[in-house]
């Protein structure tokens, strides 16, 4: 058997996705900036995606701009925002501890400038609280930016009830929300969301594409420079193939959410009831307020790399924290974020689902891991040590997965 | 078809050695290392976030090999024992070896247990050295290419890890290995220079050490045997014993870096003479042709990596040490650096010199 179940790093392009791409590939392949016919055509399409996009979320076509994904979207975000704020003299940041590389790189990057950046405690079950932001606002601060759901433990932010402060402030509010567009509602106009990312190929289209959505009124700094494409925000021809099947992807992600999120939500329970009997084992991120499809699990006593490649030989494809570009892995910066230990922030399994997988498929992957858990710790020098009472079990053991740490 | 891990440097050796086995009809699983960021080896942070390059020499020499590759993150592991083993030996005064360290804790153990983990039967390594099986003991024994056996850095390995390590160039010259790479087309792989730490590769390991440690190595005196203050040194983490160059002092005759007081923090300098002993302790000593050693033998002596062997005398103590002494003087005999002993081309055993009392 072979299951995919690492849907939070990419998932596979709808046929739909693919369907839609191929005419704009050797049918209507025109410049939208070019004056004749075909590339007429071209910025047609162009605008329905606009369209498209912007009706999902809930705003103007002319606030979205089409980029290459979600790290370029969340840095052309802040970098923007934090020009706008430095004009006023404001250059203080409000963000999390667990925020993707894009946006944390960019802030350690703003911090040796010269900004200053909070960093909002995330705590054990990997939520902050509206309250943590009004209380973190200054009158310098230009900007707070909070991802909409995390990457590798999927606990869903008060996104609206941040929005709603930061709005009252009058502090321009982002969100990375690439691991959230198309599987959980998005309205950016009653979050009060004033810059948003996404990307395409976490909702089953295509890489390499994404939109920064950017409340009117909020300017956007270009970061590449070049021709007035994206009305000067983003130069460089549009990808339209990409970005049509992003458009008609998103739309048919967010006409299903209801649908996709209980099938999803009961294989996800399911998965961490099972994965919850397995002795001195832990659930990251709050059980319910999580994203559908995100389990996110502590061994302890286990590495998650040899994890990751026993599972790979049976088939079960998951993962684990964060990748590093050469394939390694991280001790994951997000399970440090909401206080596990390092020694069991190593042995941490994600596992995301899409609408595609199957309870049987579920059920093979709790046997599995099951299996490779077991194996690992008979090996585990660490977990001797457990055993014999030499070292002390940092997860306690309970009969279901709402575990606690000793 | 017996399944091997095959440590994969990126490098000409290792990539040869992968082939051979593949040759050979080994089913071989490919591995990188990982074993610090670029940060800590000084490198600025935006350059990438490993080593990327000797990953992708490596994984591109096991995808022509048809080989499953995978990138190990052993950083927690190379920080606690090499890196800081590394430090703390600067600190009180010795002159560490962490290659050994390396081999030893990292390429021998952690790498054993993921071979394990993955159904191999053995970890392979570009080394040059060989492995013998001679009355129910697996005995390391030095390269056929005698220029560059590598048995020194390989003498902390226990009997289970000898057991399950295989060197394919062990019975290899490296002009052969050259001509196999440059066939195979492996000779693309970046020629990166042996360099003595990887952590280092600026050469400034006392730098590397204080961003480990995180402190600073305050100044202290040069002195003479007989406590004349001769000057300021710059930190005692930079100086080897043996050392007469990059003193910094302007002195009427040759002084060489003769011992290290961390108590006084003091360096303590003295004539090319005064560098000489005869006799040595080692600790954690690891014995590989006996399982019970005799209570004396002669053997051949190497206390640093290129240097010549020497005859000496060896006698095992309590507690996992042994005593040598040499039949001539030994010029620097270095606490911290390991020493090796030999009965021809096998390795008797090995140990770490400690301070002299």
């Amino acid at each position: 058997m072979q299951i995919y179940a690492d849907n939070a790093a990419t998932t596979k392009m709808s046929r739909l996705a693919i369907d839609t791409m191929l005419p704009y590939m050797d049918v209507l392949y025109g410049n939208p900036s070019s004056l004749h016919t075909p590339g007429q055509k071209a910025a047609e399409a162009l605008f329905s995606a606009r369209e498209t996009i912007a009706k999902y979320l809930n705003c103007e076509p002319r606030e979205i701009t089409f980029t290459s994904g979600g790290s370029e979207s969340d840095n052309q975000a802040i970098l923007s925002a934090v020009g706008a704020g430095a004009r006023k003299n404001k250059k203080h940041i409000i963000s999390t501890a667990f925020e993707h590389h894009a946006v944390l790189h960019a802030l350690k990057k703003l911090q040796k400038q010269g900004y200053e950046v909070t960093l909002l405690d995330v705590h054990e079950n990997g939520l902050i609280t509206p309250e943590q932001v009004k209380q973190a606002i200054r009158p310098d601060t230009a900007l707070v930016t909070v991802m909409y759901a995390n990457n590798e433990i999927g606990t869903v932010q008060p996104i609206a009830e941040i929005g709603k402060i930061c709005r009252e402030a009058g502090v321009p509010f982002h969100t990375d929300a690439v691991q959230a567009a198309g599987h959980i509602p998005i309205d950016v106009k009653a979050q009060n969301i004033d810059l948003l990312s996404l990307s395409a190929h976490k909702f089953h289209g295509p890489k390499g594409v994404g939109v920064l959505y950017a409340r009117k009124g909020v300017p956007l700094t270009t970061l590449i420079e070049g021709g007035a494409q994206e009305r000067g925000r983003r130069a460089g021809t549009e990808n339209i193939p990409a970005i049509m099947a992003m458009a008609a992807s998103f739309a048919y992600m967010c006409d299903r959410i209801d649908e996709h999120t209980e099938k999803l939500t009961a294989l996800r329970d399911r998965l961490m009831k099972g994965l919850g009997q397995i002795p001195r084992s832990i659930l990251n991120g709050d059980p319910t307020r999580r994203l559908p499809g995100n389990v996110n699990f502590c061994f302890e006593g286990i590495e998650g790399e040899s994890l990751l490649l026993l599972l790979d030989a049976k088939g079960v494809y998951a993962s684990s924290g964060s990748a590093c570009t050469s394939g390694s892995l991280d001790p994951s910066h997000v399970l440090l974020a909401i206080g596990r230990p390092h020694e069991i922030a190593h042995g941490s399994l994600r596992l995301t689902l899409s609408d595609e997988n199957t309870e049987e498929e579920v059920d093979y992957i709790i046997k599995s891991v099951e299996e490779v858990v077991e194996r690992l710790r008979a090996m585990s020098p660490v977990w001797q040590d457990l055993l014999a009472g030499r070292k002390n079990y940092v997860i306690k053991q309970c009969k279901n997965y709402a575990q606690t740490l000793n | 078809m017996s399944r091997v891990l095959v440590a994969m440097s990126g490098g000409v050796d290792s990539s040869v050695a992968a082939f051979l086995l593949k040759e050979q009809g080994y089913d071989c699983i490919g591995a990188t290392m990982r074993l610090f960021d670029n940060e800590d080896a000084g490198f600025s942070r935006e350059k990438s976030c490993c080593s990327l390059e000797d990953t992708e020499d490596a994984r591109s020499v096991a995808r022509r090999l048809s080989m499953p590759y995978y990138v190990f993150n052993f950083m927690g592991d190379f920080h606690t024992q090499v890196i800081s083993r590394f430090a703390d030996c600067y600190e009180k005064g010795g002159t560490p070896n962490p290659c050994i360290d390396c081999n030893r804790y990292l390429k021998f153990d952690r790498m054993l247990r993921r071979a394990r983990e993955l159904e191999c039967e053995a970890v392979a390594t570009g080394h040059y050295a060989r492995i013998e099986q001679k009355d129910g003991r697996r005995l390391l024994k030095k390269a056929e290419d005698k220029s560059k056996d590598q048995t020194y850095v390989l003498y902390a390995m226990t009997q289970d890890q000898l057991a399950h390590t295989l060197f394919p160039l062990g019975g290899m010259h490296k002009a052969q290995t050259r001509k196999i790479a440059e066939e195979q087309g492996f000779l693309n792989a970046r020629k990166r220079d042996s360099q003595d730490i990887c952590f280092a590769p600026d050469g400034d390991y006392a730098a590397a050490i204080a961003r480990h440690t995180g402190k600073t190595y305050s100044p202290g005196k040069f002195v003479d045997r007989a406590g004349n203050v001769l000057g300021e040194h710059q930190g005692i983490i930079r100086y080897t014993i043996g050392q007469r160059k990059g003193l910094g002092l302007a002195l009427p005759g040759p002084m060489y870096v003769c011992e290290k007081n961390v108590a006084e923090n003091t360096v303590v300098l003295g004539r090319n003479e005064d560098l000489f002993s005869t006799e040595l302790v080692a600790e954690d000593f690891n014995w590989i042709l006996y399982e019970t050693p005799p209570e004396t033998l002669r053997v051949k002596a190497k206390i640093r990596y290129s240097q010549n062997e020497e005859d000496a005398t060896v006698t095992p103590l309590p507690k996992n040490k042994v005593k040598l002494v040499f039949d001539r003087p030994q010029r620097a005999v270095s606490p911290g650096q390991a020493v090796v002993l030999y009965d021809g081309d096998y390795v008797v055993g090995g140990g770490t010199i400690v301070p002299s009392e």
